[in-house]
């Protein structure tokens, strides 16, 4: 992942460079959406972008997501590439009309006649009391529909590369981001470059069992699977990076692998993506091969802000190990990660405002 | 534009499209008892005045974005006839190859934008379009076809907010035919004052209460006229009446919702037999037969065409 121009960059400084990229390449790239062109700039994911390219291309909107989003479609029917930003994912539910009935289905109901390549960028939020209605992972809900594509990288190398695939895209792509992620640093190329989309990334090697993790929760897995080294225990860690198009050979052919299967999603395990997932793998392996398969993601309620509740609420590294652990070993509760190890000393949790 | 409005030519092109959409429209009802025609139909008779009269004062490459009663805004557009029946019928040479159906009438050629059945929805559509005509400079237009139950849906407020603050090039254009579905307007709205509720926003309006055609094209002409200059979006309320029922090929004033007195008052103002009557009669019966044959070519052409091949079914989920 590196060449001789990469830098270490944090996530959100690759997705705004990824954006002034495209935009400098291709005079029909535009952003728009609320507070894209004000001084917090989306996190700084924006910022310098209207200095560099004017009120024409990068402007803020009226709180009208629904109308917002057919004007995205419309201008990209004719001939135009927006970029339309989500402070928060829990908005898009304001835009499901367009993103369903029409973004999504435009190309196949009009016999290929229109093509809508649009980016739908949205933020996931947690910790600092986001509380219901600003930290769901919505992505599966997306994933339901034929036409729109899925990404959510989880560092900033795919970030960039994916956001340029993104834009280059003839679809909608609904681009999910999770605000803890922001921060995060990887080695990132100066030049623009795609990730191609529908390929996932093996980020560990083991023989013991298979860990997807989804959007942030790679990360937490990422921790999980270093816990569980102090117990002997290898762990394949997959990225999926894109949940639209699947990469589920990738996933089975570990699977199949390693005999075990745990997918943790930072979303609802109900009708989501690690359902998914363990569908797929439950197809192929049907008949030929026993895999054991489980799969962690929020609790199964609102998401509350006071601390220990949503302490209980998300999956977390200590969580996942020792799931893990006992999905290796056959038992449950016969070691858990030391908790001071289990916390995730390079993901800070974000301090408020907002 | 700036020929004489009572101009025998201008007549002429009115009619032709007025009976050409009337025509399409009574022919379809005609043979979709057989069910070769596999959609629902929402058939525009009684509404062809709105679309011809719009859509007489736009240039080729301006667009039109209508409602899931496509079929007048379509043809008043210029969109092939051949294969909207071809659509209708399910087959492959359909405008959108038999994926669409009545409702998702497309012609991209003629700068048709697809239909949507979900009422509003291509309302922001229109206006992101018209958005992109705008950093185009090249002065074209979009046009937005909406019935006043497309006025109820949040979209509407939205897109005109937006349209007014951008200055965009689009007219926004709402059929009042006084019933969504079976309710009527009295069931709906408060007041009437849907031209106020619109100025408001910053946007000129005008209400034309009688279906003249030559006045919504009169009115049009003019907002259109500057709006490729640069002052921004317009709106027309034009009253009209749908004389069959909301969907299908029949009638149905049995039904209780509505009196077929208001039938027999619109029908006294019908468009097509008050322009039709301006016309030397030996020029209408030959506008008439060419209408007929080429819609009993593009029904020929239709009923003849290949089903869609089984594959398909899974092409154009994803852009390529």
């Amino acid at each position: 992942m590196s060449s001789p121009n990469s830098r270490l960059l944090r996530y959100v400084d690759a997705l705004r460079e990824a954006v002034d990229q495209e935009m400098e390449r291709d005079s029909q790239v535009f952003l728009f959406g609320l507070d894209v062109d004000d001084h917090k700039a989306i996190q700084g994911s924006t910022r310098g972008l209207l200095e560099k390219f004017g009120p024409q291309r990068v402007f803020n909107t009226p709180l009208s997501e629904d109308a917002m989003t057919g004007v995205a479609i419309g201008a990209a029917m004719a001939g135009m590439r927006p970029i339309h930003v989500h402070i928060r994912m829990d908005f898009l539910m304001l835009c499901m009309n367009q993103l369903v009935n029409m973004a999504a289905k435009a190309h196949y109901m009009y016999g290929g006649a229109v093509r809508v390549p649009m980016v739908v960028r949205s933020m996931i939020g947690k910790s600092w009391g986001q509380g219901a209605q600003h930290s769901q992972g919505l992505h599966a809900m997306f994933m339901h529909v034929p036409g729109l594509k899925v990404i959510a990288p989880s560092n900033a190398y795919d970030a960039k590369g994916c956001m340029i695939a993104a834009i280059r895209d003839d679809n909608p792509v609904i681009f999910v981001e999770h605000r803890l992620l922001y921060p995060l640093e990887a080695y990132v190329p100066e030049e623009p470059y795609t990730v191609q989309l529908g390929r996932a990334r093996t980020c560990t090697r083991g023989d013991d069992i298979t860990i997807v993790g989804i959007s942030n929760m790679l990360v937490e897995c990422l921790r999980a699977q270093e816990l569980l080294l102090d117990a002997g225990i290898h762990a394949e860690v997959i990225d999926p990076i894109s949940l639209v198009p699947l990469d589920t050979e990738t996933i089975v052919n570990s699977a199949a692998r390693t005999g075990r299967l745990l997918v943790v999603d930072n979303a609802w395990t109900n009708c989501g993506a690690s359902a998914e997932i363990l569908a797929r793998v439950a197809e192929f392996a049907n008949g030929r091969q026993m895999i054991q398969m489980s799969r962690m993601g929020f609790a199964p309620t609102t998401c509350p802000p006071s601390p220990p509740l949503e302490h209980e609420y998300y999956p977390n590294p200590a969580k996942i190990a020792a799931k893990a652990y006992a999905m290796v070993r056959g038992e449950t509760g016969g070691w858990t990660p030391d908790p001071e190890r289990a916390a995730l000393s390079y993901q800070l949790q974000f301090r408020g405002p907002f | 534009m700036t020929k004489n409005p009572s101009s025998p030519d201008r007549f002429a092109r009115l009619y032709q499209k007025l009976q050409l959409i009337r025509r399409v429209e009574e022919e379809i009802a005609r043979i979709y008892p057989s069910d070769k025609i596999k959609s629902p139909v929402h058939l525009s008779i009684g509404q062809e005045a709105v679309s011809v009269g719009v859509c007489d004062t736009l240039r080729p490459d301006d667009v039109v974005a209508p409602t899931y009663r496509c079929h007048a805004a379509y043809l008043a557009k210029g969109g092939n006839l051949n294969g909207m029946m071809a659509e209708l019928f399910g087959k492959g040479a359909g405008s959108a190859g038999g994926k669409g159906g009545s409702m998702h009438l497309i012609d991209a050629a003629n700068h048709v934008l697809g239909a949507s059945a979900v009422v509003g929805t291509t309302i922001p559509i229109a206006v992101g379009y018209s958005l992109a005509l705008k950093r185009e400079g090249k002065g074209r237009v979009a046009v937005v076809f909406f019935g006043d139950g497309g006025t109820e849906e949040g979209v509407f407020s939205e897109s005109l907010n937006f349209a007014a603050l951008h200055k965009l090039p689009v007219l926004f254009v709402c059929e009042n035919n006084f019933y969504a579905i079976h309710t009527p307007i009295e069931k709906r709205w408060a007041t009437r004052r849907l031209c106020e509720r619109v100025e408001t926003y910053g946007i000129p309006t005008n209400l034309i209460d009688d279906s003249d055609v030559l006045e919504i094209r009169r009115a049009s002409a003019w907002r259109i006229e500057a709006m490729r200059s640069g002052k921004g979006p317009a709106f027309l309320e034009v009253h009209t009446y749908r004389w069959k029922e909301h969907v299908g090929p029949g009638q149905d004033y049995d039904a209780g919702y509505r009196n077929i007195e208001e039938l027999r008052k619109w029908q006294e103002r019908d468009q097509v037999a008050l322009i039709g009557a301006k016309l030397d009669p030996a020029l209408r019966r030959k506008i008439d037969a060419e209408i007929d044959a080429s819609i009993a070519d593009a029904v020929n052409f239709a009923e003849n065409a290949a089903w869609p091949a089984h594959e398909e079914l899974l092409r154009h989920v994803f852009a390529e």
